[in-house]
């Protein structure tokens, strides 16, 4: 490990108010093209120095692990830390703001223009485009995991349950989890 | 526009809210499930353009969700299902850290994430599935979805330089 790192690992004992995570987020909001996590990483951990790396990671793996958008979760943990509930609300409302209004006004073009001659097809490219964005994204997840079978087998079930027998999420979700949990658990025994 | 339409996205979100495990992407196929399926609000590729408008805009691409609320019921459509989606995840956020900078434990946490991981791998290849089924019809959509791929799988670019050709050959006409 480097000294920068040892530095960089040090506790943060910093004074954030909810002002401060509002604009903090308000402007990861802003940046997120194409995922707002290394936005968030960037400002919470290199610019401003709210958490160390480590810090970080430890919050961002508890976040993924509750249900909910992951980065959501991020900024209510963060501001709870620093401000309680009006650091939570205004990390939150940071945000969200910029891109809903954002994503809300390309909603408008779409129901507009979606059908046109001129943006029709822009639309349908996009489609494609994405489409191939998120195959990626599940070829990234998946690879760590390919030399495991039971993921294998519990992730193949999983998509089985939702292509082919077309359940709800939250059957898929409350029969998979507990017995893949166990699982691990018993593995790791 | 029928009036319980705020209380249907409500009501679905809110529920999606609490299983939502591994993020934006593999909640796609239960959102897809509901509209396209379950409430008719839209096409299958009404639902894969809006997702590729949710992708191309800045922001977590958990405003997918206000799209569809816009989509099925306007703009109150849009702030219900953004709120019921955030909301019910947030609160629990809110406590479980609360509670956890007290007593978390790193092995328990580890073995969760392990066991959930597989969940989601096989969530979000079934998004992948679903998306391409909806977006991808002819040589032009291949040839697009296969860059992106590529680009994103084996180079360190934005994915977004696709998403502009995209736009760029769109407007150009060639689609």
């Amino acid at each position: 490990m480097t000294s920068a790192q040892l530095t960089d690992d040090q506790p943060t004992r910093t004074v954030v108010t909810a002002r401060d995570l509002f604009f903090g987020f308000l402007k990861v909001g802003i940046q997120g093209f194409g995922g707002v996590l290394p936005w968030a990483r960037r400002m919470i951990v290199e610019e401003r120095h709210w958490l160390s790396e480590v810090e970080f990671t430890d919050l961002l793996s508890l976040c993924q692990l509750l249900p909910g958008p992951n980065i959501v979760n991020v900024s209510v943990a963060l501001g709870h830390r620093f401000a309680g509930l009006t650091g939570s609300l205004a990390a939150v409302t940071g945000l969200l703001a910029a891109p809903f209004c954002i994503v809300i006004s390309l909603g408008m073009l779409y129901q507009a223009y979606g059908n046109s001659e001129a943006l029709g097809g822009v639309f349908r490219n996009l489609g494609a485009a994405a489409a191939g964005l998120v195959v990626a994204t599940a070829w990234k997840v998946a690879k760590p995991y390919i030399a495991r079978p039971e993921a294998i087998v519990v992730a193949a079930a999983a998509f089985a349950a939702v292509v082919l027998f077309n359940w709800p999420l939250i059957y898929v979700v409350l029969a998979l989890a507990p017995l893949s949990v166990a699982w691990v658990w018993r593995l790791a025994r | 526009m029928k009036p319980d339409v705020l209380g249907v996205l409500m009501r679905h979100f809110v529920l999606l809210s609490l299983v939502a495990i591994g993020g934006a992407n593999a909640v796609v196929p239960e959102m897809h499930r509901i509209a396209v399926e379950v409430e008719h609000w839209m096409t299958d590729r009404q639902f894969a353009e809006l997702f590729a408008l949710a992708n191309a805009a800045p922001g977590p691409n958990v405003l997918m969700v206000c799209l569809i609320g816009f989509q099925a019921a306007g703009l109150a459509g849009a702030v219900v299902a953004t709120v019921a989606m955030c909301g019910p995840s947030s609160l629990l956020t809110y406590f479980v850290v609360r509670r956890w900078e007290k007593h978390g434990n790193t092995r328990v946490k580890k073995i969760i994430q392990r066991g959930l991981a597989p969940v989601t791998i096989g969530l979000i290849a079934a998004s992948a599935f679903l998306l391409t089924r909806a977006a991808i019809h002819d040589w032009l959509g291949l040839i697009l979805g296969a860059a992106t791929f590529a680009l994103m799988a084996w180079t360190r670019y934005s994915p977004l330089w696709l998403f502009g050709v995209a736009t760029g050959l769109g407007l150009l006409g060639i689609s």
